[in-house]
């Protein structure tokens, strides 16, 4: 068996459709919640939660691993991959202790993008306040 | 002051055992990916679950070298008091398994960490022991779980990823050997080469293979010299868990170097799952070698349809904190000569 | 905002961009979802992530860059408001729920839940 590369055209297809079948969904959801009185410009966030909520379960279930190895960056780039590995950590890590296992160790693999999207936003913060 | 002839030390790396080192017994005990696999008939005990309604993987993992150490010993007919020393290794931060599975046993510990090389390190280390007459009876295991190793080494088992094809899958499962230098049916220790850390400068965590191969070769390399043999000499030279892509680049090194082995040449790491099982190049972890060996290859031998076995278990031996700190991977192999 | 083809293809496309990073490049998934939120910041910086939302909905809202674009103009909200230390004070105004329901909903999973392996 020589290095085996990785089957990109598969790779490539499958997260269009799970990416793209998980914004739809969260359009859905969206919508949903115009209709139930949200104002559109805010409805954004309990989407964002209701999303958050379902692939937290997945994880909790342990169908989510199993359906990211086939969906790989389609389920990865959303919210839903950051609800996963916040709640794989938490629930890894509760044999240490809910304290010093899951309080400390929820954020160790979403960390950096909290971290770098703070950083970023502010520079541009910034930035924009000095032009 | 007398000076001494070291009388048994061979070339640059080996040692000749004389007919004492006899391997008496040994146990199995494998998970579930492992009982499905094509050697599931092999293993003594055979569990469908990684947690063995323990409280964690790691006791799991523990609690599976225990049984495996009872098992063994039942077989030979000792109990721990007959055992002079156990030698045992995991892939754990500060070897918990063998550590906490040698408090149950209560008997004289010496732990070792090989990565997965830890049970051809763990012989050849009780071989001397008995060669030298410091023990008559000594007990040797190892371990390795899944979600332990991932949980340490990567990430949460339940997190979301894609692993590459060429990643290899850690072995859950234990097994332990009763070697014995007193009279006893089993193959016996011939010679043993200790390895070298070799570090072909590979990074990628997923790449064992790759970066284990050279050491195993290089290992391997030094035994033939050192003993004046050639890879006929063997009716089976077995590596531990190089994996499909790590056996072909170990074969092409040693091919290299004037050894050809390919005709009786396998590594466990391919034998023991099936292609469906979705184990990307294969099995690894220190079970991988043991499961195999212990479980399939030392019935083999029982039976005589093998009568000179190689068998070298490979270990990478990186950490986490290397990997982070951008360190390649260094890796070492072991080799120990069989025969009945 | 949006609606379902859009968020379809936009939310398709950014995965693509992420399946292809994944695959032709060393870097890790941690890695590359933090430049995507890198990405959405400067792209909310500028401006264009908003019009992005309108077209694609969800599918622009949902993937993390999102996270990163809201971060963004939390900062230069506050910063508009209330002069330079609004950049401090602003940042996690609207997405607030993304982190709080991470928190919240994990630490409930690890309550139910054992990790299966």
């Amino acid at each position: 068996m020589k290095q085996p590369k990785p089957p990109l055209l598969k790779n490539i297809i499958y997260a269009f459709l799970f990416g793209g079948g998980i914004c739809t969904i969260g359009q859905a959801i969206l919508n949903l919640f115009v209709t139930l009185g949200v104002p559109e410009k805010q409805a954004g966030n309990p989407t964002v939660a209701t999303v958050i909520f379902i692939a937290a379960v997945m994880t909790g279930l342990g169908v989510f691993d199993d359906i990211a190895r086939v969906a790989g960056a389609g389920i990865a780039v959303p919210v839903t991959g950051f609800a996963n590995s916040v709640t794989s950590m938490a629930v890894e890590f509760r044999r240490e202790g809910l304290v010093l296992g899951t309080g400390s160790k929820m954020f160790a693999l979403a960390g950096s993008v909290i971290v770098f999207g703070v950083v970023t936003a502010f520079f541009i913060g910034l930035i924009s306040a000095l032009i | 002051m007398q000076s001494y002839t070291i009388e048994r030390k061979i070339g640059k790396q080996s040692v000749l055992l004389d007919k004492t080192v006899t391997l008496v017994s040994s146990a199995t005990v494998a998970g579930p990916k492992e009982s499905l696999g094509p050697l599931s008939a092999f293993f003594d005990r055979s569990y469908n679950d990684t947690i063995l309604k323990e409280k964690s993987f790691e006791r799991a993992e523990c609690h599976m070298m225990e049984e495996a150490c009872h098992l063994a010993l039942a077989k030979a007919g000792l109990s721990p008091d007959d055992i002079d020393y156990f030698i045992a290794g995991d892939l754990l931060n500060q070897v918990i398994s063998a550590s906490f599975c040698a408090r149950r046993l209560a008997v004289p510990f010496l732990g070792i960490y090989g990565a997965c090389s830890t049970l051809t390190e763990g012989l050849s280390i009780g071989a001397m022991l008995l060669q030298g007459g410091f023990a008559r009876n000594i007990l040797v295991a190892t371990s390795s779980h899944n979600c332990s190793a991932e949980r340490q080494y990567r990430y949460p088992t339940e997190y979301g990823y894609q692993r590459p094809g060429y990643a290899q899958w850690t072995v859950t499962g234990a097994g332990a050997v009763v070697l014995s230098s007193e009279a006893g049916e089993g193959p016996r220790l011939e010679s043993i080469t200790i390895g070298k850390v070799v570090d072909a400068g590979i990074k990628d965590p997923f790449a064992l293979g790759v970066a284990m191969a050279p050491a195993a070769a290089d290992t391997i390399y030094n035994h033939f010299v050192d003993m004046a043999r050639e890879p006929s000499y063997y009716n089976l030279i077995l590596t531990g868990d190089l994996g499909g892509v790590g056996k072909k680049l170990n074969e092409d090194i040693l091919a290299g170097k004037g050894y050809t082995i390919t005709p009786n040449y396998s590594d466990c790491g391919v034998l023991l799952y099936y292609p469906h099982q979705q184990v990307g190049a294969g099995g690894s972890g220190c079970a991988c070698s043991a499961l195999v060996f212990l479980g399939y290859f030392y019935e083999k031998m029982l039976k005589k349809e093998l009568q000179r076995v190689l068998l070298v278990a490979t270990g990478a031996l990186h950490s986490p904190t290397t990997y982070l700190q951008r360190e390649s991977m260094p890796a070492i192999a072991h080799a120990v000569s069989l025969e009945i | 905002m949006g609606s379902y083809w859009t968020a379809f293809l936009v939310g398709g496309l950014i995965c693509v961009i992420g399946q292809l990073l994944f695959d032709l490049t060393p870097f890790t998934p941690g890695h590359i979802l933090t430049g995507f939120t890198v990405a959405g910041g400067i792209l909310g910086g500028v401006g264009l992530y908003d019009r992005l939302i309108e077209f694609a909905g969800a599918g622009a809202l949902l993937p993390i860059s999102s996270f990163g674009n809201a971060l963004a103009k939390g900062a230069m909200a506050e910063a508009a408001r209330s002069g330079i230390l609004g950049v401090l004070t602003g940042m996690f105004e609207l997405t607030s729920t993304g982190i709080t329901s991470a928190i919240i909903f994990g630490f409930i999973m690890a309550i139910i839940f054992n990790p299966k392996g």
